[in-house]
């Protein structure tokens, strides 16, 4: 029997980018912040050719008919990347006709796609990429600002990796990650201990082994005893092979420690931890199982009784024991969406706080490309990458500094967003020549 | 402590008493018996005039114990617009003594070589709700800032609400924050009384309670208060439902007002009056039209800001500031015109549909109008890194030809907040003889990487990056794993 999932499958399949537009370009003279072994590269050259870069290095020739981008004084890093967003699935928050990030009232949990409600056109992701942010994780939620409230279960269902590039598509990767909500927010919803969150889990994954082992006799009927919805089932089956990571949110020391048990117990998942206020009380457990964090170094306080422990100082912890991290936020939350752009500032901010310069700046390019497997083709300025590329007239992680250009997939992207157009709208209050909604 | 505005309030207090005295010898006051033996004859007549208290919680602060300090060679930011390279600051007796190019210490006092760090006034943050939502969020029992009983709460002060054990204070100190306002949420119309607090450690609201600060007066547009109560299927339920119930609260305001100005009338005549009834509610909403309490009025829209300017002139009050004003810079002009400030966020924008039209270039723009500027937080996470919001405007300002500098970008930060709370007299930059409300930045406060490593308020150390033991650490973190980790 073919699984509803295989011919998901079939529609999802991500088209391989068509790059109508894609330029040869040269960026010149700048320091080449390459984020690999090459490291930085002084008075430097980037080419791009065909949507790839081509050539990193000094004294390089550029080939005629190059589109030259002067980047002397300037600092080139690799586009950025925020790795728990929801950009392209909610246009205002607080609006549930404009929001696909969340199905509370949909019968099941974790076969949740996020990938089908992606738009390409909401109006965050121009704002987002002029500043230098290239590529994203888009992450279901468990929640909803409409009516609905929560959903019940502990899955969100399944997130999607993108690229914030021009075109139709902006599909890289569907069903990237699965997100599953441990700790104080799964405890309310297993029926409020996270005993009962944690049985539910461990329940959810032996059903799954079990549909794998006995495909036949779930097929002729549903079995009477089974908890868990065939078709969240159905979308486990990958995470516990662990072809999809399963991304989970957990905050406190314990439940972190629980996390690293889980993967004791299911070698073969893909653990990501998502929020991790405590995990630099936990770093042996996370440095033994291997499991990377995704962390916001702005939430330093005790915001919640499983957090207690939040410190500005997490994320040079966790580099101190060498865990694998990625840096996301851009206000105070976990998952953003209107400023998503802003994680060269809570990145920057992680460094006032002890974190090596440099480890802040991988935390937002090359470290979320490991976790998310797509390390081969973006996270460093290196021949054959995808061309995702940002100019910046300064040190990118400082608070005053632009983007001056953003290359993405080899396309140069116009500097314009609905903000800007507002901007220069109302820039001028005193020229009374003519009513603002004919400017 | 005791502040020009304190000794001028005393100086016109006496002069007042004085006058009051002359009046009364040469029988001014109509009814030459209360003129001639006020002591028999006035008591029989007249009761003793009800005056409603304007202080029953009153500020028991004292400034902590310090040192007289010169802070040489640091790149200054006065918080009036001006800066001094290689600048020097005197501080002595709370107050700031000296400021200047170069100082030299009087024999014995401390010295801090400044060098390759930045000095400024402390960051006062005008919107705040530290204390009344604190830290733990545990539902119900710390959700003490919107009493969501009715949609006009006059009567309620935010400070009644205040618990000092919020370990935001501490966080928003390690930030370079010395003085904010307190204020009720944004669900009603009229929310309630605000408070302004000096971030020091203190067992009660009262310790905090900046002396002689005046009281303000939370008040919300827009999308809150209609939502809320709109949801209960109660007024309002639209904005035209907002502005028929602020000005059913302020029809019955100034009929409360007439009354107690009939009354203080006849006590004058020498009439035996019978004061009012008092009712808490129009109290407040009184003190703003007698010009005692500031209106901080939380709008997005900049259509419902002209609107609310008009309310205001309808029934003779000033909004002081506009609150998050994401939409301030389509209408910086009439702000500017009408003297209210717009505090505002660097880069909010979308979380909902009053939230839309924000852009990064609101601080910037609304600055260049000419209308008075302040960066706010309405944020614990946020209030932290005040001095980076300012940055960020500022960049964005300069990118789009808008130019400020430094110097006048902290004018967003502390002298203007300082006056939209009434106490620029006291604080909001340096300058001699005003408290010595001063932050010590290991840098450029404008990059990402600084820190504030020594806060002042009053001229005490109330905070050191590099001393753990001035650090303040809340009764609730005491005993936690997070105990005393910033």
């Amino acid at each position: 029997m073919k699984t509803l999932n295989a011919l998901l499958a079939c529609l999802l399949l991500s088209a391989p980018l068509t790059l109508a537009h894609a330029e040869n370009i040269a960026i010149t003279g700048g320091a080449i912040h390459t984020m690999s072994a090459a490291g930085i590269v002084e008075n430097g050259t980037v080419l791009i050719e065909d949507g790839k870069i081509s050539a990193v290095g000094q004294n390089i020739a550029i080939p005629d008919g190059f589109d030259v981008i002067d980047a002397s004084g300037k600092w080139v890093t690799p586009g950025l990347m925020n790795a728990a967003t929801r950009l392209g699935l909610q246009e205002v928050m607080m609006e549930g006709s404009a929001s696909d990030h969340s199905a509370q009232k949909a019968p099941f949990s974790a076969a949740f796609d996020v990938s089908y409600g992606l738009n390409p056109n909401s109006t965050a992701i121009a704002i987002t990429r002029m500043e230098g942010v290239t590529r994203a994780l888009v992450l279901p939620s468990t929640f909803s600002f409409g009516p609905g409230g929560m959903n019940g279960s502990l899955f969100g269902g399944l997130g999607a990796l993108v690229h914030l590039g021009l075109g139709a598509d902006m599909l890289l990767r569907p069903r990237a990650v699965m997100y599953v909500e441990l700790g104080a927010l799964g405890a309310s919803k297993a029926g409020g201990a996270r005993g009962a969150a944690w049985v539910s889990l461990l329940n959810t994954l032996s059903e799954v082994q079990n549909y794998q082992a006995n495909q036949a006799s779930y097929a002729k009927g549903w079995r009477q005893d089974a908890y868990t919805k065939r078709l969240d089932i159905e979308a486990l089956i990958p995470v516990l092979d662990g072809q999809i990571p399963l991304l989970v949110r957990a905050e406190r020391a314990s439940d972190i420690r629980q996390v690293t048990k889980l993967q004791d117990l299911y070698p073969s998942l893909r653990i990501i931890l998502f929020g991790g206020k405590e995990a630099w009380m936990v770093t042996d457990d996370l440095a033994r199982t291997g499991i990377p964090v995704i962390l916001n170094p702005l939430n330093n306080l005790p915001e919640f009784f499983e957090s207690l422990a939040a410190t500005s100082h997490n994320a040079a912890r966790l580099a101190d024991a060498g865990i694998l991290f990625a840096i996301t936020g851009g206000s105070s939350g976990m998952v953003e969406v209107e400023n998503a752009r802003l994680i060269t500032q809570t990145a920057g901010n992680a460094v006032a706080y002890g974190l090596p310069w440099r480890a802040a700046l991988e935390a937002i390019t090359v470290n979320p490309a490991k976790i998310f497997g797509i390390d081969d083709q973006y996270g460093a300025l290196e021949p054959g990458m995808t061309a995702d590329v940002v100019v910046w007239d300064g040190d990118p992680l400082e608070v005053m500094t632009n983007a001056d250009a953003v290359i993405i997939n080899g396309e140069k992207i116009p500097l314009v967003s609905r903000q800007t157009k507002l901007r220069d709208r109302y820039k001028d209050l005193k020229d009374a020549s003519k009513p603002f909604m004919y400017r | 402590m005791p502040s020009q505005t304190l000794k001028t309030t005393a100086l016109l207090a006496i002069v007042a008493l004085l006058a009051a005295l002359v009046a009364i010898e040469s029988g001014m006051f109509k009814g030459s018996d209360t003129a001639k033996s006020e002591d028999d004859d006035k008591t029989k007549d007249q009761k003793e005039l009800v005056v409603i208290d304007p202080n029953p919680f009153p500020s028991t602060y004292k400034a902590l114990p310090s040192a007289p300090v010169l802070i040489t060679n640091v790149t200054l930011l006065d918080g009036r617009g001006g800066r001094i390279d290689g600048g020097a600051l005197l501080m002595e007796g709370g107050k700031i003594k000296a400021v200047g190019a170069a100082l030299t210490a009087p024999e014995g006092i401390a010295t801090i070589d400044g060098t390759g760090k930045w000095l400024t006034p402390g960051i006062i943050d005008v919107h705040s709700h530290l204390g009344v939502y604190a830290q733990p969020q545990v539902r119900g029992a710390h959700e003490d800032g919107n009493e969501m009983s009715s949609p006009v709460t006059a009567n309620v002060w935010a400070e009644h609400s205040v618990w000092p054990q919020d370990p935001a204070f501490a966080t928003a100190l390690a930030g370079g924050v010395t003085a904010l306002q307190i204020l009720p949420g944004s669900a009603n119309l009229i929310g309630g009384r605000s408070v302004v607090l000096k971030n020091v450690p203190a067992r009660s609201m009262q310790g905090m309670k900046f002396p002689d600060a005046p009281y303000g007066l939370k008040m919300a547009c827009g999308e809150n208060p209609k939502r809320v109560y709109g949801s209960k299927g109660r007024a309002p339920g639209t904005r035209m439902g907002n502005v028929a119930g602020y000005r059913a609260a302020w029809i019955k305001a100034a009929g409360y007002k007439q009354k107690w100005d009939e009354y203080n009338k006849k006590f004058e005549a020498g009439e035996d009056a019978k004061a009012p009834t008092r009712d808490l509610e129009l109290d407040t909403l009184m003190g703003v039209l007698n010009g005692e309490i500031l209106v901080h009025m939380h709008c997005y829209r900049a259509d419902e800001m002209v609107v609310m300017l008009d309310v205001a002139k309808e029934f003779g009050y000033k909004i002081t500031a506009f609150h998050h004003a994401v939409e301030a810079y389509k209408i910086a002009d009439y702000l500017a015109e009408n003297d209210t400030c717009a505090a505002m966020w660097a880069d909010w924008w979308g979380f909902k549909m009053e939230a839309y039209d924000g852009i990064q270039e609101n601080i910037p723009f609304v600055a260049n109008a000419g209308a008075c500027t302040i960066v706010h937080s309405d944020s614990p996470s946020g209030i932290q890194r005040l001095n980076q919001e300012a940055a960020k405007a500022l960049a964005d300002g300069n990118k789009a030809g808008v130019n400020f500098t430094k110097a006048q970008a902290w004018t967003w930060l502390s002298f203007n907040p300082a006056k939209a709370i009434g106490v620029e007299e006291q604080t909001g930059s340096l300058e001699p003889g005003k408290n010595a409300d001063v932050v010590l930045w290991n840098g450029d406060p404008f990059s990402t990487y600084t820190r504030a490593e020594q806060v002042y308020v009053d001229g005490a150390l109330v905070f050191d990056l590099n001393d753990e033991a001035v650090q303040p650490i809340s009764d609730f973190e005491l005993g936690q794993p997070g105990e005393g980790d910033i």
